[in-house]
């Protein structure tokens, strides 16, 4: 009787023990599965790019690298403009880069012959950088251009490419 | 026709020598921009800034900045005696257009350029939730705009308030130091047009660089550098007042 039993008791305990491993292999499928198609769609949403350099997507800086610039740059008119570079070498706006001035001329640059600048509009170009203002440095030129020439272009008695205090009036 | 060996051993190398000659005619190939070799900032000079808004028209202008929404901007600032705390700033149209004459006739008065400060430690990138903002490998901060949701948390972040929210892209947007400028060894647009020089463009990385023959014999301070964002803006005559 006692061995019956004891058959009997193991008999169950196996049958349990089974009953468990099909329930854990079922919610393991189920786990398999969501993880699968948890990589599917990560793999899908997210850029290929994305993680090359840190967190985000590393086309984004190739994308950013590609749009046109707009300003030439003083060296690509110097290339062709040398005799305006001298002059301006020689006075005090020697350091003033061409499009300053000029505007942005990339397109120009990569067209000068169809694509023209316009002259600066000199009536308001150079007050911007020298009308009287309390709040710029001591020592740089100031007018009052009413005072100053009574509102006539500054070009019509100063070489823009080279003004001197002196040296630069048109005579 | 047939070569023999002997044609052939002689032909080999003339060939090789004449093919040389063609690869040396060949252009070089451009020099390919290396990210780990560079780290951008930038020097402003206060003392040298006369506000003529050269700079913030140059950037509107190179990066198609919609009106009355800056990258760049120029405030007017007057101190009159010791009220450091509690200074008048105006900034008309952020300086496209230069200032108009100052209504003070005494005290401190100068002019601060503000741009991105492109910071190391920056707290627009760490707030924003998709990965849209981010830190180049060569230490500029700049925006996925195909990436960007237009959620606005990197604009509340900003403490120096360098980005808005861009009216028709609906992303968010600031300076991008002209990343497309500097990787083709140009400077940025802003720095091109400064009249004076107040702005220059340096490179921290490269040893031949004047900002660093700069930074030692100078009392240079970056803006509001209690927040230890890592700013990399580097400010000459920096007033106590300017925030």
């Amino acid at each position: 009787m006692k061995a019956v039993r004891e058959n009997c008791q193991s008999g169950w305990s196996t049958m349990v023990k089974l009953q468990d491993i099909v329930h854990l292999l079922r919610m393991a499928g189920v786990f398999l599965l969501a993880l699968i198609l948890f990589l599917v769609f990560r793999s899908a949403f997210i850029p290929k790019s994305f993680g090359r350099y840190g967190h985000y997507r590393g086309d984004a800086i190739d994308e950013i690298t590609a749009r046109p610039i707009a300003y030439a740059g003083h060296q690509t008119c110097e290339s062709c403009h040398p005799d305006v570079a001298d002059t301006k070498a020689k006075g005090v706006h020697a350091p003033i880069n061409c499009e300053a001035c000029h505007g942005p001329l990339a397109r120009h640059a990569d067209d000068p012959t169809t694509l023209t600048p316009q002259k600066p509009d000199v009536a308001h170009l150079c007050v911007r950088c020298h009308s009287e203002n309390i709040a710029k440095p001591q020592g740089f030129p100031q007018v009052d251009a009413k005072e100053h020439s009574g509102e006539q272009l500054c070009n019509t008695c100063h070489q823009p490419h080279s003004p001197g205090f002196d040296q630069g009036v048109k005579k | 026709m047939t070569i023999t060996r002997r044609q052939l051993l002689v032909l080999l190398p003339a060939a090789a020598a004449a093919w040389e000659f063609v690869l040396a005619g060949t252009p070089e190939a451009a020099p390919t921009y290396n990210l780990s070799q560079h780290w951008w900032g930038m020097l402003l000079d206060i003392t040298k800034c006369i506000g003529c808004g050269s700079c913030v028209r140059a950037c509107a202008l190179e990066n198609d900045v919609p009106d009355g929404y800056f990258r760049t901007w120029i405030e007017r600032y007057h101190v009159d005696d010791f009220h450091i705390e509690n200074p008048v700033v105006d900034s008309p149209d952020g300086g496209k257009e230069g200032f108009p004459k100052s209504g003070f006739t005494g005290g401190k008065n100068f002019f601060v350029p503000k741009l991105c400060n492109h910071c190391v430690d920056s707290p627009c990138t760490q707030v924003c939730p998709v990965g849209a903002t981010f830190h180049t490998p060569d230490g500029v901060v700049l925006v996925d705009q195909n990436y960007c949701v237009g959620c606005r948390y990197c604009i509340q972040a900003c403490p120096y308030g360098c980005r808005f929210f861009h009216p028709t892209k609906n992303v968010a947007d600031k300076c991008t130091l002209c990343y497309h400028r500097i990787t083709k060894g140009l400077t940025t647009a802003c720095c091109e047009a400064c009249p004076t020089g107040a702005r220059q463009l340096a490179d921290l990385k490269d040893p031949k660089d004047p900002i660093h023959a700069f930074l030692k014999t100078h009392s240079v301070q970056v803006l509001k550098p209690h927040l230890a964002t890592g700013a990399k803006n580097f400010y000459n005559g920096l007033d106590g007042s300017v925030r």
